[in-house]
């Protein structure tokens, strides 16, 4: 099986990324931003883990299998957090009248 | 392709070349990469815990035996909590997979392993050490909760050992997740030449359709028994509503698992029947690619349905209607299934041997397993049968019914293959006669006992359900019986049972083209498939016979 040999200089460059996302956490976190909190915390989580995903674990160079794959864990974990919220969201809007 | 008969090669004792006589000693069983043996290494292990699970589940009709019962009601809480985890845990979801699974799926696509035999193997030792922490879960005193773990109480309040058991059930997770892995690169990649998707047995579609099920289902199961750990241990405000939490939200996660798993179970025991019914009346499964797909289908809307088992939480109703209308929808390639093997009795040479009656048992049980399904599914009638016994006869319908009729029935189709000696027939359809009579007693009278409202996980009962309980505990002491004629006649064909030749029942799939049992690399030279799935024509009578040909 072929390797892809990426240079040292991307993963340096995802790295500096990296810290920097993780700087940005940090400094979010001082500033209240209400119920937008987490949404920037979880934003700042996700385009981490994106160039963890595609760089470091080499998934921009895979087959489309391989692609394939990884997106299929990420539809299911928005299958099971949407429904659940669709739950949360929608548990207000009957209200039994005996 | 040369017949089997041919191919067979001889060691210097001049005894045939197989798996089971290359290496002897437990080191040579203990450290194997051979699927096969990794098979036969799961085989006794899930018909060890199936023991074990079936004592429990005698000790719970015996309890009911009487209105009062005969355990205290926290002993009883602990006998069926075992039992739930054992059978579901440790027996139903490895048992055709790593057993069956494990030993055909490579012979089937022509392969000489799986992709991974050291992963293989490293599922069984996982399988083992994930079951230590749940025995000795047991043996500590054992686990209140139901095999559930409903919140707040297994967080929070339950004084049993919720964690040792949860961490066993975390391990063992990890065991099917490597044995899906190791199926789906299997399939991709390790094919025949010439075996295109299409060409595969359905037993291979349905376990990597149950493959795909277990990776994206396993690690939810892993990540709730850990955040029910976290709140246990550090009381971390997770799903006990005094401290921040959320119960629903654990019933959620538990059964975006759960529910899956239900077809984990029964999925591989579907492709089971299929090849059952297939070569016990020698012709192609009718609809072949529909029932192929149907295998993707259920995997795929068994993720949709988990909030079936909500109805009656405080989950949203508008949510309910939904699942509703989604459980209803899965039943559809079910009944395809159903539907199809039926098609494909008709104008068949039918055989009535111990497996075909296990493959019309399955289609039987598993209709009313499934139609009752419909009954739960339905929102306003779940809400008096939810935690009813109707719901403990419908699963298992689903779950003994379906899952261990097509266990057993792929276990007596394959037995020659795996270990070279049939079973005495009689003995076998006999017994499969007497579990199917003793489990339909057993279970029975549970719809009525629950559609009349008697509640599971009750240690006690008022005395106008005796005579019912009666007839469910003489069932099970009928079906109990018959398991243990099967697992006697099964350890005595072993020295004693006829010879098998490569392909006894006449059946077509390459696991009949070579010797039984196989050799090692499972086929001397790689086969080229030319032929479709269930093609007779390419049987070759030798090889059915035993005798070479003139």
């Amino acid at each position: 099986m072929s390797e892809h040999i990426v240079s040292k200089k991307v993963y340096y460059a995802i790295f500096a990324a990296l810290l920097i996302g993780t700087a940005l956490t940090i400094g979010a976190a001082f500033i209240n931003l209400h119920n937008f909190n987490i949404v920037v915390a979880l934003l700042i989580a996700a385009v981490k883990a994106t160039l963890v995903i595609y760089f470091f674990m080499h998934v921009k160079y895979a087959s489309r299998l391989t692609k394939l794959c990884v997106a299929l864990g990420f539809i299911w974990l928005f299958i099971i957090v949407s429904i659940t919220m669709t739950d949360y969201l929608t548990r207000g809007w009957f209200t039994y009248v005996p | 392709m040369k017949s089997a008969i041919s191919q067979q090669r001889f060691n210097r004792d001049g005894e045939p070349q197989t798996y089971l006589n290359n290496g002897h000693g437990l080191r040579s069983w203990f450290l194997t990469k051979d699927h096969k043996r990794i098979a036969m290494l799961y085989l006794v292990s899930v018909a060890f815990f199936f023991a074990v699970g079936g004592i429990y589940a005698l000790l719970i009709r015996i309890n009911l035996l009487a209105p009062n019962g005969l355990f205290e009601s926290d002993t009883y809480n602990r006998i069926f909590t075992t039992h739930g985890i054992i059978m579901v845990f440790f027996f139903l979801v490895p048992a055709v997979p790593a057993v069956l699974g494990n030993f055909l799926l490579p012979i089937m696509i022509g392969a000489k392993d799986l992709a991974f035999p050291k992963i293989n193997l490293l599922s069984w030792y996982l399988y083992i050490f994930g079951a230590a922490f749940t025995v000795i879960a047991v043996i500590a005193g054992g686990v209140d909760t139901g095999w559930t773990f409903y919140t707040p109480y297994s967080s929070t309040y339950s004084n049993s050992n919720v964690l040792l058991a949860g961490v066993g059930i975390f391990i063992v997770g990890f065991s099917s997740i490597l044995t899906g892995l190791n199926f789906i690169v299997t399939v991709h990649t390790m094919r025949a030449p010439g075996l295109t998707w299409f060409r595969l047995p359905l037993f291979v579609w349905a376990n990597y359709a149950t493959s795909l099920v277990i990776m994206l289902s396993t690690p939810v199961l892993a990540i709730t028994v850990s955040l029910l750990a976290i709140e246990r241990v550090a009381h971390v405000g997770i799903f006990d509503p005094a401290i921040g939490g959320d119960p629903v939200l654990f019933q959620h996660m538990f059964w975006f698992y759960s529910h899956p798993a239900v077809y984990i179970m029964v999925l591989p025991a579907m492709g089971v029947i299929s090849e059952l019914i297939a070569n016990m009346s020698k012709k192609n499964v009718f609809g072949y690619k529909l029932v192929a797909m149907s295998s993707l289908a259920i995997g795929v809307f068994g993720f949709l349905v988990w909030g079936h088992h909500l109805f009656v939480s405080t989950q949203s109703v508008y949510l309910g209607i939904i699942f509703s209308f989604l459980s209803f929808a899965v039943a559809i390639p079910s009944a395809i299934k159903v539907f199809n093997w039926t098609a494909t009795l008709f104008k068949g040479s039918i055989s009535y041997d111990a497996p075909m009656l296990y493959g019309l048992g399955f289609i039987g049980l598993f209709l009313i397993g499934g139609m009752t399904g419909l009954f739960v599914a339905a929102v306003g009638l779940d809400v008096h049968l939810t935690d009813t016994y109707f719901v403990i006869a419908h699963f298992h319908y689903v779950m003994v019914g379906g899952s261990l009729m097509g266990f057993l029935g792929g276990m007596h189709l394959w037995w020659p293959k795996m270990t070279g000696r049939m079973y005495p027939e009689a003995w076998a359809r006999a017994a499969m006669v007497i579990q199917f009579v003793g489990f339909n007693l057993t279970f029975f009278p549970q719809f009525i006992l629950g559609y009349l409202g008697m509640p599971r996980r009750y240690a006690t009962y008022p005395p106008e359900f005796q005579v019912l309980h009666i007839f469910s505990t003489a069932g099970a002491t009928i079906l109990a019986i018959g398991m243990a004629i099967t697992i006697c006649y099964l350890i005595w064909s072993l020295k004693k049972g006829q010879r098998a030749t490569p392909n006894p029942w006449g059946a077509a799939g390459l696991e009949w083209m070579t010797t039984s049992p196989p050799p090692t690399e499972n086929f001397y030279e790689t086969p080229v498939v030319t032929w479709e799935a269930y093609d007779f024509t390419v049987v070759r009578p030798e090889d059915v016979t035993g005798m070479a040909a003139e």
